[in-house]
């Protein structure tokens, strides 16, 4: 009897042990089959310019993915990322643009300038939302889906519908630069990767949101200022967008008034993929990262393949809801 | 004659780990039946499996002496078996028949639902069983207590002739739970049989008529409750003789603590007076709904109180919000652990560090050593069961994670106390202790507010009473000088 029950305890303790490395590394584990896969199944995969390639495709959705992890991780969400992206990308392109007609008066100015515009134009979208979030408790979706609306309708107002061109090369070396080699939006990624993880595993505002999301009433008896960190990582994904809309205007040379339409989706796929729980609380940067390097590497694996675009929209959309009922399953076998 | 439910050797193992390795059970028609045991004694997983929740591993399940085996809670209500669970989840948009009616709305022309045979129906049932409640009223209008009472007819309706009711008493006042009971007794009288679970031996002493006792997952005795006392009942609960069920180590001090003067929050509370000593436990009682929560909201920033003074050791202070009162030394022990006082995704230690961040860490980043010790010291100080501190909270018992709280508060080292229902939920032995952590605070000189419904807890404990009616204070008496009969009196 005894030794009936040794044993069954003991391969209890394996399949918990296995659910437990499921859990902590199956999206990684995921990610490598992925790679594996293709890596065999073509050539060119493998090679420095196509992983260069993958990882400047996936560096804005990237960003954008980091800072909607913040967002959803209290329960929120933020819509609006694909047009503070554009509108950013604009604004700030308009003070290194060389061009008579688009730029502002006295333009074009130093990178370091337009940086400091980009950013401030992402905070202050991501404030104005988060200020709606946190004082009048309008729910996310609809602020955020507000500012989608009305920060491409400021976009097209600012450029006046048209694009921003001749960017200086000062500028464009944000996007099409490269330091040891690295290209600079994977060197920007990885910097807010690393800053964001940090922020979220090591410091007191971290634990606040994984709190907040967890249970707001119970952050707000143990005395956390609730609406201040809900206002905080809007402002977070406000600041992440504007560098994105930066870097895509400075690798594509001109800021277009459509520029990241649609953006929003990828990222919150990101995040979805990467394992944190829509309802708040749950989750990690890492995931989040992981999540956009598969959307980027499936992207670029079907393109090597020669499969059409329109097909890769269907794979991602499958790919998505997957990731969530196997989540969804791994919780329930609790 | 034949029992109406008879259960034998039931087994249920998860991923290896029996929750239940023996349970037996028998009921008979006509007769309350109380189910007792602590946390983790496998009532809940005896409970899923008549539910058909869980399917289980082995052992027999007669209903009316025939062999049943339910895939499903919908299986088991067809065939006559229904719970009253203790978190109940009605429709809260819909009205009382149609909750009562829900899934099986009776059809009239083209697809259609036929409300007026429906109303009348459901309005039949209500009047039969004497609720008092009209079947077009909307769910969300009732309270707790009449929703329970829907949930009681909804099962009739279903022609059920066993009613599991678990902890039915757990979020409603002494006056309903009276009336509750009256209702049990109706069904009773009409031949059902009902199992009651509740952690209250006073409730299980005044309606069960037999009872069976559950420890780690098997079945230890049953009887007739009128041939066994209370103690006799603990016993066998715990396993083990345990003393006074009180036990009061604490001396009040001349000195006052807390001191609260004509506060009044509008709808809420209306001129609210009491002193509560250093060393002192100053019990709050009254109905659901009768301000006692309110009160604690307003003197924890919570809520805003439209006038009043809240004096710690005689200075006046102000408190606008949780953080204020947490600076004063106040720590709030709220009602619902689960909705308002523990984030159950994260880890135990998250959780006992929560109200202490910017204390153990002043700067942005974490002192994660600190952490690890304040967690591992609240651990060892409460004796909380979890087999590492990185666990989820939501995976211990009610009465550990009732202890997290504690500890989470007691890292602050607090100086008024403020508890509101502090043994909701939890089971006899962990409540004994969760008793002696809270005598020796006061015992240390602290102060100590507690929120209480459970009449004997509040007697047990108190030094002093104040009793709530309907927002206002309905006098403050001495432990001695009032009993139970006259707390319910003075609170209806």
């Amino acid at each position: 009897m005894s030794s009936l029950e040794n044993k069954t305890s003991s391969t209890w303790l394996n399949s918990d042990r296995r659910r437990l490395i499921v859990q902590e590394y199956g999206i990684f584990l995921a990610f490598l089959l992925l790679v594996g896969i293709l890596s065999v199944s073509n050539q060119f995969f493998l090679t420095p310019g196509n992983i260069s390639n993958v990882l400047l495709q996936t560096s804005i959705n990237g960003v954008l993915a980091i800072g909607m992890t913040f967002v959803i991780l209290t329960r929120g969400i933020d819509l609006s990322v694909g047009s503070v992206v554009a509108l950013a990308g604009m604004v700030s392109a308009s003070f290194v643009t060389s061009s008579a007609t688009a730029g502002v008066a006295g333009a074009p100015y130093p990178m370091v300038v337009a940086l400091a515009v980009g950013i401030l134009v992402g905070v202050g979208c991501g404030a104005l939302v988060g200020f709606i979030v946190s004082r009048f408790s309008v729910p996310a979706f609809v602020a955020t889906l507000g500012m989608l609306s009305a920060a491409r309708g400021a976009t097209l107002i600012y450029g006046g519908g048209k694009p921003v061109p001749a960017l200086s090369p000062e500028f464009r070396w944000i996007g099409t630069g490269s330091i040891l080699g690295i290209p600079m939006p994977v060197v920007l990624l990885a910097a807010v990767f690393l800053v964001s993880w940090w922020v979220l595993t090591r410091t007191r505002f971290g634990r606040y949101i994984y709190a907040v999301g967890g249970n707001p009433h119970a952050a707000k008896t143990s005395g956390l200022n609730v609406s201040r960190i809900r206002f905080l990582v809007y402002v977070i994904s406000g600041a992440l967008s504007g560098l994105a809309g930066m870097i895509l205007s400075a690798r594509t040379g001109s800021a277009l008034p459509q520029a990241g339409i649609a953006y929003e989706l990828d990222a919150i796929a990101a995040v979805v993929i990467g394992g944190t729980s829509l309802s708040g609380g749950v989750g990690r940067v890492t995931g989040t990262l992981i999540g956009a390097l598969i959307i980027g590497v499936m992207n670029n694996g079907l393109d090597l393949m020669g499969i059409q675009s329109y097909y890769q929209q269907v794979l991602k959309g499958a790919l998505i809801v997957g990731a969530v009922m196997l989540d969804q399953k791994r919780n329930q076998g609790v | 004659m034949q029992p109406l439910l008879k259960v034998e050797g039931l087994k249920k193992s998860f991923g290896g780990v029996a929750a239940l390795r023996d349970g037996r059970f028998e009921l008979s028609g006509g007769s309350v039946h109380a189910l007792c045991g602590g946390n983790g004694a496998g009532k809940s997983t005896f409970l899923s499996i008549l539910m058909g929740i869980h399917k289980r591993d082995g052992g027999t399940i007669l209903h009316r002496g025939k062999p049943v085996e339910f895939g499903s809670p919908a299986e088991a209500l067809a065939s006559g078996i229904a719970i009253i669970e203790q978190e109940l989840s009605p429709v809260p948009h819909m009205t009382v028949a149609e909750n009562i009616y829900l899934g099986r709305e009776p059809s009239a022309r083209f697809g259609g639902i036929d409300f007026k045979t429906m109303n009348r129906n459901a309005q039949a049932l209500l009047d039969r069983l004497e609720f008092n409640i009209s079947a077009r009223e909307y769910m969300m209008n009732l309270s707790v207590a009449q929703m329970q009472l829907v949930e009681i007819a909804k099962a009739l309706s279903h022609e059920a002739d066993v009613i599991f009711m678990d902890e039915p008493t757990s979020a409603i006042g002494e006056k309903e739970a009276q009336h509750l009971f009256q209702a049990i007794g109706r069904l009773k009288a009409e031949g059902k049989g009902i199992v009651y679970v509740s952690h209250r031996l006073s409730e299980i002493f005044q309606i069960a008529d037999s009872y069976t006792v559950f420890r780690d997952g098997a079945f230890v005795g049953a009887g007739r409750l009128a041939d066994i006392d209370r103690r006799g009942l603990i016993r066998m609960i715990v396993g083990r003789e345990l003393g006074e069920e009180y036990i009061k180590t604490n001396t009040p001090t001349e000195v006052t603590g807390l001191e609260v003067a004509g506060l009044s929050a509008p709808g809420k509370i209306e001129n609210i007076s009491f002193s509560a000593r250093k060393g002192e436990i100053f019990g709050i009682y009254g109905l659901m709904g009768s301000g006692r929560t309110e009160i604690f909201n307003c003197l924890f920033g919570m809520d805003r109180p439209s006038a009043g003074e809240i004096r710690l050791d005689g200075r006046t202070v102000a408190i606008r919000q949780p953080s204020d009162a947490m600076a004063e030394g106040i720590a709030f022990v709220t009602e619902d652990r689960k909705l308002t006082g523990l984030n159950l995704t994260d880890s135990v230690r998250n959780n006992i560090c929560l109200a202490s961040l910017p204390e153990m860490s002043p700067a942005f980043v974490m002192q994660q050593r600190r952490e690890q010790q304040a967690s591992a010291d609240m651990i060892a100080r409460f004796a909380i069961k979890a087999a590492r501190d990185t666990m989820p909270v939501s995976g211990l018992s009610g009465g550990n994670q009732q202890k997290v709280v504690l500890g989470k508060w007691f890292l602050r080292e607090p100086r008024v106390l403020l508890l509101d229902e502090p043994t909701r939920g939890v089971d006899v032995g962990a409540k004994r202790e969760i008793y002696r952590i809270i005598c020796d605070f006061a015992a240390a000189g602290g102060t100590v507010v507690m929120i209480s419904s459970e009449i004997d807890e509040i007697l047990g404990m108190s030094d002093r009473i104040l009793v709530m009616r309907q927002g206002r204070s309905a006098g403050i008496y001495g432990r001695q000088e009032t009993d139970a009969q006259s707390l319910v009196h003075l609170s209806t």
